[in-house]
């Protein structure tokens, strides 16, 4: 495990690296929009919507995400649907997580107080301002750390894509690894650096827990909410 | 290319011999995570410092690195130094220890949670450390963390498909080889999370409804 060995390992990793970054800030920022819709429908009054929200949830969550990323990509094609491997992947790699964090969404938001959704009735307000100004800032800080451990998982979940034929990190290592033969450097090189990003996930998240403006209520810990996660039952 | 219902009739039986290795990797797994989980818990509330950051970091460091990298390590490097396993031991390995640093976590999390007067009371009618386990303390852990656990083992069951890249020929490996000879994708990999879903989503419902008989939250 020589030093020179390592840069030089790092140089030809260094596509890869950015192949995952990508895929993991691309795939987490749509898993927010998706679950924040999809929580929010789970919720909504119109027995359609949160019966489709609901299938939508359980069918992501019950099939495995290496499924559904093959599914998108040898099958889809053949139904007529063409998506490039990278897009394939972020759709399914988003949606996927969207579902667990829809659940995560409507936790929080059934946790904020029924009387503010009356004084917001009381109010007049629109359903969408009710949502958007009273409801999802209070439930704001309750799903910043679940959301953390989510995209932790999320990032965890990329290497699967080296399976469909997208060179990320665990691809590059494992070509680098076939062509060197020098399994465990390249690995640990590896272990370190997913080690890496997901403290660089965890950092952000402290940081948009500590966003002033919306720090009026108590939030968990992030090491709490991974007990709740743990505790919880979901499929 | 649509959907051609002979040829799903036709591969069916394939796919659901290839479940039983899914189900098998799924037993093997679930019972080296409960096992290594335990032992995981223990460590992690020992009174020595030596032995407790340690272990702490192991979890954190296994928590946060992909499974799919852990297993690869495994069937690589191992083999290295002498330690050449087969595909559903390596497999099995892989994903009984990974698993095993979160069912820690809900050993760890369901221990903490028996109230302090629990152990004060087992102290006070001097029972013996072993006696105060096995009749005070698990008893109330385990109503507490058995829907817990279960889902756990679903969650294992969905990740043993992982094992296909270290070469186990489980459910999505067979699709993958039937795909690869008939150049059909549709028809196998359907079935494949059709199977998934029908038998993850029913124990999930049926792990909701222990959690809601056993009564042990809110």
């Amino acid at each position: 495990m020589a030093p020179q060995q390592i840069g030089e390992y790092l140089r030809l990793l260094s596509s890869g690296i950015q192949v995952t970054i990508t895929l993991t800030v691309v795939s987490g920022l749509l898993c927010i929009v998706v679950a924040v819709v999809a929580g929010v429908a789970r919720l909504s009054n119109w027995r359609v919507i949160r019966t489709s929200a609901g299938i939508f949830i359980e069918f992501f969550r019950g099939t495995n995400a290496i499924v559904q990323l093959f599914w998108a990509f040898y099958s889809l094609p053949l139904l007529g649907i063409y998506l490039s491997p990278m897009s394939a992947a972020i759709i399914v790699l988003s949606l996927n997580a969207g579902a667990y964090g829809a659940e995560i969404v409507r936790g929080a938001i059934q946790a904020v107080p029924l009387g503010q959704r009356e004084a917001s009735m009381a109010l007049n307000m629109k359903s969408t301002t009710m949502i958007t100004r009273v409801i999802l800032p209070q439930a704001y800080p309750a799903m910043v750390p679940p959301f953390t451990n989510l995209l932790i998982e999320l990032l965890k979940t990329t290497p699967l894509v080296s399976l469909i034929t997208i060179s990320d990190m665990t691809f590059v290592g494992d070509t680098i690894r076939t062509r060197t033969g020098d399994n465990d450097t390249v690995f640990i090189l590896l272990f370190v650096l997913y080690f890496a990003l997901a403290i660089c996930i965890a950092a952000l998240g402290r940081m948009l827990e500590r966003i002033p403006k919306y720090r009026r209520t108590p939030s968990t810990s992030r090491r709490q909410a991974r007990v709740k996660h743990d505790l919880e039952v979901a499929p | 290319m649509i959907w051609d219902w002979s040829f799903a009739a036709a591969i069916l039986p394939e796919l659901l011999r290839a479940t039983l290795v899914t189900l098998q990797a799924t037993l093997y797994a679930s019972l080296t995570a409960l096992i290594f989980g335990f032992v995981l818990a223990l460590l992690r509330r020992s009174g020595i410092r030596l032995i407790r950051w340690p272990t702490a970091a192991f979890i954190e460091v296994v928590r946060s690195t992909p499974l799919l990298l852990q297993l690869y390590f495994i069937f690589f490097v191992l083999p290295q130094y002498g330690l050449s396993l087969s595909p559903i031991l390596a497999g099995t390995l892989g994903l009984g220890i990974h698993y095993a640093t979160y069912i820690s976590e809900v050993y760890r999390a369901g221990i903490e949670d028996v109230p302090t007067g629990q152990w004060e009371a087992a102290k006070v009618l001097n029972l013996t450390m072993p006696r105060t386990w096995s009749s005070i303390i698990v008893p109330q852990v385990i109503t507490r963390i058995v829907p817990s656990l279960g889902n756990y083992v679903v969650q294992m069951f969905k990740a043993t498909a992982i094992l296909e890249a270290i070469t186990l020929v489980e459910l999505l490996g067979e699709a993958n080889v039937i795909g690869a000879q008939s150049f059909r994708y549709l028809e196998p990999f359907t079935l494949v999370g059709l199977i998934f879903l029908a038998l993850s989503y029913p124990a999930a419902l049926g792990l909701r409804y222990l959690e809601r008989k056993l009564h042990v939250r809110h």
